[in-house]
This record gives C-alpha cells, structure tokens and sequence, in this order.
C-alpha cells in the first residue's frame, strides 16, 4: 500500500504536535496577564509537556526536542542558558527509567509521581543556579512555582489529552 | 493504552538501552557546555539570545495587545463608578503639584545660577525611549521583561529603565527591535546608590526577592528606615539621582530596600538615553562579574572602597572627575581622608 505525498506530510505534521505544542506553551505563558505577583510563579508548562509526553508517547518527544524546548525555554524567559535543559533531561531520564512501570498506572498515581519528579527538577534547577552564581538563591518563589505547576497538571493533562485523541487518533 | 512504536531498526534491547543512555549522556554534556558559555557572556550565545527575542518579539506583542484590551477595559468598567471622587482627588492634586512646579522651577533657575557660580560641567543630555513590556512571566530564578523597542529605536545596553515611580532595572540584552531588561530586584543586578539626605554611597543588589539590599555601605554610616534611595551615577551607566525606593528593613548586615515601581503594573518602561560617549565600560560590569571584591563593613574595606570608587571615576567621569573623586575618597571613610 503507497501513501501519496500528502498523507505523508499530514502524518509528519501530526507526529510534530507534541513538540510543537509544547513551543507554543513556552511561548503563551510568556505574555504578561497583568496579574500581581505571577510572573515569578507561574507554572512551568514545559516541565508538565515533557512529562507527559514521555510517558505516553516517548517516540514523539524524542531527547533532542527536550534539549531544544530547554533551551528555548532559557532564551526566552531570559534565565540561565542550559539550567531548563538539565532539569527537563533529568525529568525525561526518570520518566524513561521506569516505562514499564507508567503503563499501567492510574491518573492520580501519574500525578503523585509527577510531584515527586518535578520537585526534583526544580532542585536541579535551583542547585544549578545557586552553583553558578555561588550564592544561596532564594526559593520561596521556586517552591510556589512547584506548587502552581503542580495544581495546574490536571488541566493541561486534559488538554494534551485531547490534543492527543485530535492529532494523534 | 500506551502506542509506542515498534522498534524499526530492529536493535537489540542492550544495544537501544546503551544508545539511550549515550544520548542522553551527550545532550546532558551539551547542556553543561551551554551553561559555561552563557555563564562566560560568550558573544556568540549573546547573539543568539537577541536573535530570539528578536523573532519572538512580533508575536508577543501581538499577544500582548488582546490582554492589554481586556484588562483595560475591566480597569475603565470600574472607574466608571469612581469618577467623580477621583476627579476631586486630581483637582487637589493638580492644584499641589502646579505648587510643587513653581517650586521646581525657582530650584531650578537657583541650580543654574549656583552651578554657573561654582562653573560646574553641565550633566549630558537625557532621551527618553518609550517601550511596551511584551514578556515578563520569567519564572522562580529570574527577574526580568522584554520590552518592545530596541537598537532600531536607540536602546543601548546598559541604559536605565524606569517607572514614572522610579528606577526598575536596565537594558542588559538589545536586539534589533526587542531588548530585555535585567529588573533591580534579579540577582545579578548591582546597582550604585546614594542613600539618604547625607547621600552616602552603597550599592543595591537584588536578589530574586522583592526587597533588593544594600551592600557595600562604609562602616560607621548611619541608615535609617525611610531613607530614599537614588542611583549615584558611579561607574557611568546611569544618571544620577534616579529615584530607586526606601530603606524599609535595617539589621546587621542586612539593609532591605523598597522599590518604588509597582511590579504588577509593569506596562510601559521608559529608557533613558543618556548620551555620555564611551562611558558604558567596565566598572559597573567590574562589580556584578565579582572582580572587584565584596566590601562588607570592614577595617580595610574602607581604603579599597575608596580606591575602587576612585579609579571608576577617573575611568569615567572625566568631566567632573575632580569633584566626584573628591567626594568619593570622602563617602570612604576615615581611614583616607582627602589631601586637601
């Protein structure tokens, strides 16, 4: 059976969505919302894309594009270059470890789980920046982040969710 | 329902297993390499990040404007119903600030004359550049926006950014037409002060925290909550007398300032082009990098404080470099008192 040319563009596109969503993400939580005291804590979208995508589909979220949504991530938010990409490859590494293991678990266990990966993530983070600016960073406003992105990973699951019966069948 | 691929090219699961983990082990060195050149201020990784928020910037500001309209609407929606109380608020207000400008104008034309007298160089120009903060979500460990102007409209690093309250940081990136703006409160921003009405010199360093601190201040100098807090114009970058905030916190060892910009409100930043040329050199750099060593209040801090202050300003201010060397070599303590 041949596919003909568009299929076959329709079929890249589509396999593309993980990542591509996952810039545009990056990218919308960027935009002021004018809403006191966010910008510090707002959630880390991408930590939640990575997760997720790693575990249900780690074929199309393939170790370089978490090493370039890392870096995008640090370019345009402006802090330290290559920190985003550590901890987002540290997330992918635990994920992939312990594939068995996601297949058969329920939501709640996926996101208990979650609360345990991101917090590491973020301590990377934080231990990367405290490390190369040889000071004790103050995180507080690291641990609401943590908080945050971990209170909004039910909704974005569902929209991945989704995204995913849309693009991916 | 997990749909993962089949293994199309067929390898051996140690085979994958090891080609895994030596991906991983590549993009993880690639990362630390990234860190060391963006730690280092690499041209090339500079490059790249004005490049970035070069491309991103059309499609923030695009975003930026439906936020801006609802926003402003629910703010004018409610000040439909509080229009008559603050009309009465801002008839009052005007009738005190047309006092307060008589009162500025009569300083001025004093200042000149004084000046004149004391045949003071006049300060350089200012120009101010208007721009729209199109980015500011920047997460825990940073503290700082993208703004909507750049080198096209004459932004330069190192220019001061403000508030019509006060200073909120400067120009640390510019692209062709975005520019990032390292805000005081970040951790790598270290700003010379004037603190109080005996305008003694220190220099403000953020933290990540919403209240930067006070560094490098002589032994001896009395700081007291409520001292205003201006930008002294050392090491050139800034001009002087930039309203920054008020001491709001003093410990031992630990002096916390309030910054008079309202963060949240964050929608326009005023550059000041300051045209002084060549003056955005190193000193200022000097600090932040760590190059000139930390002077906590100390016995012989006073001396290198002194020494520091004075070589800035003759590598700087070469206009005024007679008063303000004298004035710092003062602001340093007792341990070098100015050879009169």
């Amino acid at each position: 059976m041949k596919f003909s040319l568009w299929q076959r563009m329709d079929a890249i596109a589509r396999s593309m969505f993980p990542v591509t969503a996952t810039l545009l993400l990056i990218m919308a939580s960027m935009v002021p919302l004018r809403i006191p005291d966010l910008a510090p804590i707002i959630p880390s979208l991408s930590l939640i894309a990575v997760y997720y995508w790693t575990i249900h589909r780690p074929d199309l979220m393939p170790i370089w594009a978490v090493f370039v949504i890392g870096v995008a991530q640090d370019l345009l938010s402006g802090s330290m270059l290559g920190v985003g990409s550590i901890s987002l490859l540290v997330v992918r590494y635990l994920v992939i470890s312990q594939a068995r293991f996601f297949t058969s678990a329920s939501f709640v266990v996926i996101w208990s789980i979650f609360a345990l990966v991101a917090f590491l993530a973020f301590f990377v983070m934080w231990i990367f920046t405290s490390l190369l600016t040889a000071t004790l960073v103050e995180y507080s406003s690291a641990t609401f982040q943590y908080l945050m992105t971990l209170a909004v990973y039910p909704g974005f699951t569902w929209l991945f969710v989704h995204g995913q019966r849309l693009f991916l069948r | 329902m997990s749909k993962r691929s089949g293994n199309a090219l067929g390898l051996a699961t140690p085979i994958r297993a090891w080609a895994q983990r030596s991906a991983f082990v590549f993009f993880f060195a690639l990362a630390i390499v990234l860190l060391v050149l963006g730690r280092a201020q690499t041209p090339a990784v500079e490059r790249v990040r004005t490049a970035v928020n070069d491309a991103i910037a059309p499609v923030l500001e695009l975003a930026t404007s439906p936020v801006a309209t609802v926003s402003d609407t629910i703010v004018s929606t409610r000040e439909l119903f509080e229009v008559r109380a603050a009309n009465e608020a801002l008839r009052q207000e005007n009738e005190r600030l047309l006092q307060w400008r008589a009162a500025a104008q009569r300083l001025e034309d004093e200042n000149r004359l004084l000046r004149d007298l004391n045949q003071l160089t006049i300060e350089p120009r200012t120009r101010y550049i208007t721009a729209r903060v199109i980015g500011d979500q920047g997460g825990a460990f940073v503290r700082s926006v993208l703004v909507s102007a750049g080198a096209r409209d004459g932004v330069e690093k190192g220019q001061a950014a403000l508030t019509g309250r006060g200073l909120a940081g400067r120009v640390a990136e510019t692209g062709r037409r975005a520019a990032r703006i390292l805000l005081v409160t970040d951790m790598n921003s270290r700003v010379p002060v004037l603190v109080g009405n005996a305008r003694d010199r220190a220099v403000l360093a953020g933290d990540n925290s919403p209240n930067p601190e006070l560094l490098y201040f002589s032994p001896g100098v009395q700081i007291r909550v409520g001292d205003r807090v201006v930008t002294s114009g050392h090491g050139g970058a800034f001009p002087s007398g930039l309203p920054i905030g008020v001491v709001t916190d003093v410990r031992e060892n630990d002096v916390r300032v309030e910054p008079y910009v309202d963060w949240s409100h964050l929608e326009f930043l005023r550059l000041v082009d300051y045209e002084l040329p060549g003056i955005l050199s190193s000193p200022e750099d000097g600090l932040a990098k760590g190059k000139i060593q930390p002077l906590k209040p100390a016995p012989d801090a006073a001396a290198s404080d002194a020494n520091a202050a004075g070589s800035a300003a003759a590598a700087g201010e070469t206009g005024t470099a007679g008063v303000t060397a004298g004035a710092v070599v003062q602001a340093g303590g007792a341990a070098t008192e100015p050879a009169q």
